[in-house]
């Protein structure tokens, strides 16, 4: 009887809740809670309940730590003591303030600043896990948001816009993979060159075709998916409630570049390539090939963020409307360790920094323009290595040559 | 470049997965120096040139003549009568203009050439640009009571001082935890980007104290003290100013600096093979840093000569307009990384930057449409030098056709060799 019992321990002890990086996540949660106590619609106007559940956080991230999840377990300590900072700035600035800021909508611009770079950074994802850097991305979204907007004007129609917005930046990825696979040209080189050819491109045609004015208004624009009635107003209706087609899209797009990419044998292809291209090759994969739909798949699926952007956001274009998304977009694959739910939750985390910073003038004009800096300070924090290390897969940036 | 981004700590890298024989950016570029000469850089501008023309005639304008206005825009044309040196004629007026764009463009040029030579990719030429112009505008607004070569001196050594630090970031992040340059530098553009709009902003600290009424964002300009001499034409109408002698010699500088001084060995020899200079007892980390805080300083100065040159002052839609820095990248690639090359390339795209946009007259091609031109050619060029291979293979084949034709020719020759 004792033996059953020891074993049902063992096994309650050894399932997954109790590993260290579990309690480590734990914490990371427990530090954003310490935060979210502050804030409306909970707005508990002291500090203590946030003081308590943040310490609590940070004590788990100390015995994450202890038990060797450093990553994770210095993470939930920083989340810790970074969400009780600012539940104590919340909870000294005036109510009238915290609801302007930090209202129910604050979620669904979240998700409107997520999802390009949510697109981008996934792109990017199958492309250097193939084994090709794309430092080419913000290009490619450019011209899915220039390309996009033009179809959506032309054709009449914002699934035509879309469809263009995807050819365009297809293309310009086919040009990167050619340079990048054949000729064995330095990839980030290359990535270099495509962003140049992209604002040339975009900006050349932008003048051609529209003489540099505006788009005309009324160009056919991606529709939003009305879950709730245009009266409801809970939280849940104002954050999710009328979202655009794109983003749940871009939600949606993460399970399943997480299962293409971890559970099919497709995936498990692509990340030979980027692991050990000759070890793919010498079993019978095709490691060119493989590379090149990658990266036009990048090409694509960063177009596309490119294309909401205009098509769906913004219904406009500008010279340059992308203004470094594709970078953060970069910064949050590697933020995100080259993993679709990290770089989700870091396009979130880049997102959220970017809503804020348009509401935060109601505090201060000065900071919120140093605070829309926060995604690169924090991207490089993340390559510096002070929170973990971030690691790239094996071959990127590496030409293979068959032999 | 080829190396993996980010840190290099990860797995153990296996050595069979790099199959192109050099590894370094800077030894890529010593094959294809030797593979080509000074015929492939222009080989590959004429390329680029093609192409744009095509573009050109692809929209419905005609190319040669669009090219003809260019190069007219660009003041080349003044080339043919240089006793004319009369700022109030077009083509002088043009080409002192082309010269100034040429002084930003060799020192950003210089600056991505320097961290290429040490194996390095700077990509943050317009960040350390961008912090090397905020710190002269600072230094040239605030000491105003200082004697004027005093002055101009502190400006642009805070300036260069302000470029190295920048690009010293990424050094040392690539030094200490091996982060990847490319990445931190990108990162540090952005970075400054955001730096500029809130120093320049509305209630930033740069801000023209008596500027509230006109509610367009710009600082003050800077004390006359601090401003550089012009040389050619009249301060008014952006002179061509001293700052042009500085460039030059920063490529003098340069040239000196990597092959005639220990550092510049020890950079050249990291920048070949980082593995044989440590090696050789070379200390790889401290010539990362080195050779990124020196290719800042050079873009900082850049930054900081133009703005104590002709801006003198700047706002927010300046900094979101800069973009000089990313052409350094295209002016160091094709001019080979040399210091000769990267001359005459900042001679070749200032005058494209200046030719295509304000200095422009023409009836075929507009300069706002032109100006878009500039960025294709450049990021064309950019591509083809990445493409070594390409030449390569051109190279390879023309070694063949001489191996074939050189046995017919002299027999005696092969036993030796």
């Amino acid at each position: 009887m004792s033996t059953y019992y020891a074993g049902n321990i063992e096994r309650i002890r050894h399932s997954r809740l109790f590993e260290p990086k579990s309690i480590g996540v734990l914490g990371i949660l427990l530090g954003v809670l310490a935060f979210w106590l502050a804030v409306p619609p909970i707005t508990g106007r002291t500090i203590i309940w946030s003081l308590l559940v943040g310490i609590l956080g940070a004590l788990c991230g100390l015995i994450a730590v202890t038990r060797g999840e450093r990553r994770v377990g210095w993470g939930a300590i920083a989340a810790a003591i970074i969400g009780i900072g600012l539940a104590e700035l919340a909870t000294r600035s005036s109510t009238g303030h915290l609801n302007q800021v930090w209202s129910a909508s604050l979620i669904a611009q979240m998700l409107v600043f997520a999802t390009p770079l949510t697109f981008g950074a996934i792109g990017g994802m199958f492309s250097e896990r193939s084994g090709v850097v794309n430092i080419g991305l913000e290009g490619m979204m450019l011209m899915g948001a220039f390309w996009g907007i033009w179809g959506a004007d032309k054709f009449g129609s914002w699934v035509w816009g879309l469809v263009v917005a995807a050819a365009a930046g297809g293309l310009l990825a086919l040009v990167h993979a050619f340079f990048a696979i054949h000729l064995r040209a330095d990839q980030i080189v290359g990535g270099t060159a495509v962003n140049f050819l992209a604002l040339g491109i975009t900006g050349y045609f932008f003048v051609q075709l529209y003489h540099g004015n505006n788009i005309p208004t009324g160009v056919s624009q991606i529709p939003d998916l009305h879950l709730t009635s245009d009266s409801n107003h809970s939280f849940f209706g104002n954050s999710f409630g009328s979202l655009n087609y794109m983003i749940w899209a871009a939600i949606l797009l993460v399970p399943i570049s997480y299962i293409v990419m971890f559970k099919t044998p497709i995936g498990l292809r692509i990340r030979a390539c980027g692991e050990h291209p000759r070890a793919a090759d010498t079993v019978g994969i095709n490691v060119y090939l493989i590379r090149y739909c990658s990266v036009v798949l990048s090409g694509v699926l960063a177009a596309l963020g490119g294309a909401f952007l205009t098509v769906g956001y913004l219904n406009t274009f500008n010279e340059n409307v992308t203004a470094g998304r594709g970078f953060i977009a970069l910064a949050a694959l590697i933020f995100g360790n080259w993993r679709p739910f990290g770089a989700f939750g870091a396009a979130l985390l880049f997102g959220l920094s970017t809503a804020l910073a348009f509401r935060l003038p109601t505090y201060s004009d000065n900071a919120a323009t140093l605070f829309q800096a926060l995604p690169y300070v924090l991207t490089l924090i993340a390559v510096a290595g002070v929170i973990g290390r971030t690691i790239p897969p094996a071959a990127v940036g590496r030409p293979y040559k068959k032999q | 470049v080829s190396e993996p981004l980010a840190p290099q700590q990860g797995p153990e890298i296996p050595e069979d997965i790099a199959e192109a024989p050099p590894t370094t950016v800077a030894a890529r570029f010593d094959v294809m120096q030797r593979a080509g000469g000074i015929l492939v850089p222009v080989i590959t501008g004429i390329v680029a040139f093609l192409i744009g023309g095509v573009v050109i005639a692809a929209t419905g304008h005609n190319p040669a003549q669009a090219y003809w206005d260019i190069v007219k825009g660009a003041g080349f044309n003044w080339l043919a009568h240089p006793w004319d040196t009369d700022i109030a004629h077009t083509a002088p007026y043009n080409f002192s203009q082309t010269l100034l764009q040429t002084t930003t463009l060799i020192l950003c040029g210089l600056a991505v050439a320097f961290a290429f030579r040490c194996g390095l990719f700077n990509i943050g030429g317009n960040g350390q640009y961008l912090v090397g112009l905020i710190c002269a505008n600072w230094i040239g607004v605030s000491f105003v009571n200082m004697a004027k070569p005093a002055h101009i001196l502190l400006g642009i050594l805070v300036a260069a001082a302000a470029g190295a630090a920048w690009a010293g970031i990424a050094g040392f992040l690539k030094a200490t935890v091996g982060a990847h340059e490319v990445i931190t530098t990108i990162m540090l553009n952005w970075i400054a980007y955001w730096l500029g709009n809130y120093v320049f902003q509305q209630g930033g600290p740069l801000q023209a104290p008596k500027n509230v009424p006109l509610d367009i964002p710009i600082s003050a300009d800077v004390a006359h003290s601090a401003q550089l001499p012009v040389f050619w034409g009249i301060p008014a109408l952006q002179g061509l100013h001293i700052g042009f002698f500085i460039a030059i010699g920063m490529l003098v500088v340069f040239w000196i600096v990597l092959n005639r001084t220990t550092l510049g060995y020890e950079v050249r020899a990291v920048g070949y093979n980082p593995a044989a200079a440590a090696y050789g007892g070379i200390r790889v980390r401290t010539n990362y840093l080195r050779a990124m805080a020196i290719s800042g300083a050079f873009a900082g100065l850049a930054g900081g000569i133009d703005m104590l040159g002709y801006l003198h002052h700047f706002g927010t839609i300046d900094v979101q307009a800069t973009s000089i820095g990313f052409l350094g990248i295209a002016v160091a690639l094709l001019g080979r990384n040399t210091a000769v090359g990267v001359g005459l390339a900042a001679l070749l795209f200032g005058g494209l930057v200046y030719g295509t946009t304000h200095g422009l007259q023409s009836g075929v091609i507009d300069p706002s449409l032109a100006g878009h031109l500039t960025e294709i050619i450049q990021g064309l060029v950019v591509l083809f030098v990445g493409a070594d291979v390409l030449i390569l293979a051109v190279w390879n084949t023309r070694r063949k056709v001489r191996r074939r034709a050189q046995p017919a020719a002299q027999p005696a020759t092969e036993t030796t060799s």
